[in-house]
């Protein structure tokens, strides 16, 4: 039996650089919602948390709907930037994003809420900027949270199905990944396939979660 | 020289109130800030060091304008050089005793300032630990060292000495007089301990509702120029045992045990758990001089 080794790598791609990108926007993200005051923030919350409540197909849905060449939205996606989402790679990283962002801002926010608000004042009285504060103070004190929601978003993108299947598809070396690759290989009746690409996501994972409770077991003591 | 006037309205336990505070303290003075809970000092302090904002007022520190309602200057807690002594230390977890220290520095300041105030608080041993691991009374001097190491014009030390045993209290006192001269910095701590303010302030200002009600040294502030001749303390009852014709009461004041006599009398009125005052005449205690 020859090995495509394709789909493997394509979701360790895809969640490598979702979890990059939700680092970039999620964790400024998640300091905002711990401390603003604005009146619509159980809104924001909601629609943050939504992806952990619906179905993947129905955000893959309407994710394909907004892609499509034929929405406004898609047509000036491709006018602006000449991207096209629906059925290609960069479309699956955003959905990605879209739908493991709770997953990652979640526990980073409560970390922020958690911190006694006398640290930043205590850094602010000490003429650090606002930045300083949040890089030097803030940040490496909330460092097992940041650990578990990056971890969380990186396994979550590797499992989700749903939402790729939606908007993917099933193109090799496109949008194929190990998820659809079992899916496919099952309806094929080819079992060897399916298994080893099972059994290598289920090591991974165990083997990724394994780390994450060792480390924060570290960092407690 | 500070010259400040503060106006906020506040909710307290008791409704809404209107903090309404002017002060003016000379350079290098020691002021207390002394009240019951809840009556505005902490909200106070915060307003001076930018912390919070004031709806009106003003803070002029040594000629320069920190805040102005009036022309909307409003300095930046990052500009205004406060030293700040948080209730819990606001210690950072995340850095060394050390750390700590460094991270205060303005910029351009010599790293020797770090040596030489952890010398100074006698926190050398104690550098390279982290805060968790640090003693309610060590945590408490490293506190006080960052809020030096920063340079400050105005030390605000909120409550600092409040989770503290008796004995060591004592000892931080002293370190903190020590520093306030050694570096003659204005301070304010906000305290409701009457021995502390005794003991720190040659100012104290009564706090009450939002306002300052007297002022003075704290011996005009306390005593209201009639100084008692008697002893006065409050205590619990542990026991009373009968003795005689008498009884014999064994009573807890502050941390000591106590034991006195009472008449029947007035021990039929009492019983084990009462709190009771002991007044004694004192014209010629025995005085001790402790080390």
């Amino acid at each position: 039996m020859t090995i495509d080794w394709q789909p493997l790598l394509l979701t360790f791609k895809l969640a490598s650089v979702t979890t990059a990108i939700l680092l970039c926007i999620g964790v400024p993200f998640a300091w905002w919602l711990a401390n603003t005051r604005i009146r619509f923030k159980p809104v924001v919350e909601a629609m943050v948390s939504m992806p952990l409540v619906l179905p993947p197909s129905v955000l893959g849905f309407y994710l394909l709907l907004a892609f499509s060449p034929e929405h406004w939205f898609g047509q000036w996606l491709d006018r602006v930037a000449g991207l096209r989402l629906a059925f290609s790679f960069e479309g699956l990283i955003v959905a990605s994003v879209i739908f493991s962002f709770p997953f990652l801002v979640h526990p980073v926010q409560a970390a922020f809420q958690n911190l006694p608000r006398s640290l930043t004042d205590a850094a602010q009285v000490l003429g650090k900027s606002n930045w300083q504060t949040f890089l030097r103070v803030l940040l490496p004190n909330i460092k097992p949270a940041l650990l578990s929601g990056t971890v969380l978003a990186f396994a979550h993108t590797v499992g989700e199905f749903g939402v790729v299947l939606m908007i993917g598809g099933n193109l090799p070396n496109e949008t194929r990944v190990a998820s659809i690759a079992i899916y496919d290989e099952v309806e094929a009746l080819n079992y060897a396939a399916a298994n080893f690409y099972a059994g290598v996501l289920f090591c991974l994972s165990f083997l990724i979660l394994l780390l994450v409770y060792i480390v924060n077991r570290k960092a407690l003591k | 020289m500070i010259i400040a006037s503060i106006n906020k309205r506040l909710h307290g336990a008791n409704g809404e109130f209107q903090l309404n505070v002017s002060l003016d303290i000379a350079e290098g003075e020691f002021v207390a800030l002394f009240g019951p809970s809840g009556v505005g000092k902490t909200t106070l302090l915060r307003c001076l060091a930018g912390l919070d904002q004031p709806e009106q007022g003003g803070v002029v520190v040594n000629g320069e304008t920190w805040l102005d309602s009036a022309v909307r200057i409003n300095l930046p807690p990052q500009h205004r050089r406060v030293g700040y002594m948080f209730q819990d230390y606001a210690l950072f977890p995340n850095m060394t005793v050390r750390g700590n220290l460094e991270f205060a520095l303005r910029k351009g300041s010599a790293k020797k300032r770090v040596d030489e105030l952890l010398a100074l608080m006698d926190l050398g041993e104690l550098q390279y630990r982290k805060p968790d691991t640090l003693s309610g009374g060590q945590k408490q001097r490293v506190a006080l060292a960052r809020a030096l190491a920063s340079e400050p014009r105005l030390l605000l030390l909120d409550e600092p000495f409040s989770a503290l045993d008796t004995e060591m209290r004592s000892r931080l006192h002293d370190e903190i007089l020590r520093l306030q001269r050694h570096f003659c910095i204005t301070t304010i701590i906000v305290s409701h301990d009457v021995g502390e303010v005794y003991k720190l302030a040659s100012r104290v200002m009564l706090m009450e509702a939002g306002r300052i009600v007297q002022q003075g040294s704290p011996n005009e502030v306390f005593s209201a120029g009639q100084t008692s001749g008697k002893f006065r303390f409050t205590g619990e009852i542990l026991a009373i045992e009968p003795m005689d014709v008498l009884f014999s009461l064994t009573v807890l004041v502050g941390n000591q045990i106590v034991r006195v006599v009472a008449m029947p009398s007035e021990a039929g009125e009492l019983r084990t758990g009462d709190r009771v005052m002991l007044v004694s005449k004192a014209f010629n205690p025995m005085v001790l001089k402790l080390e």
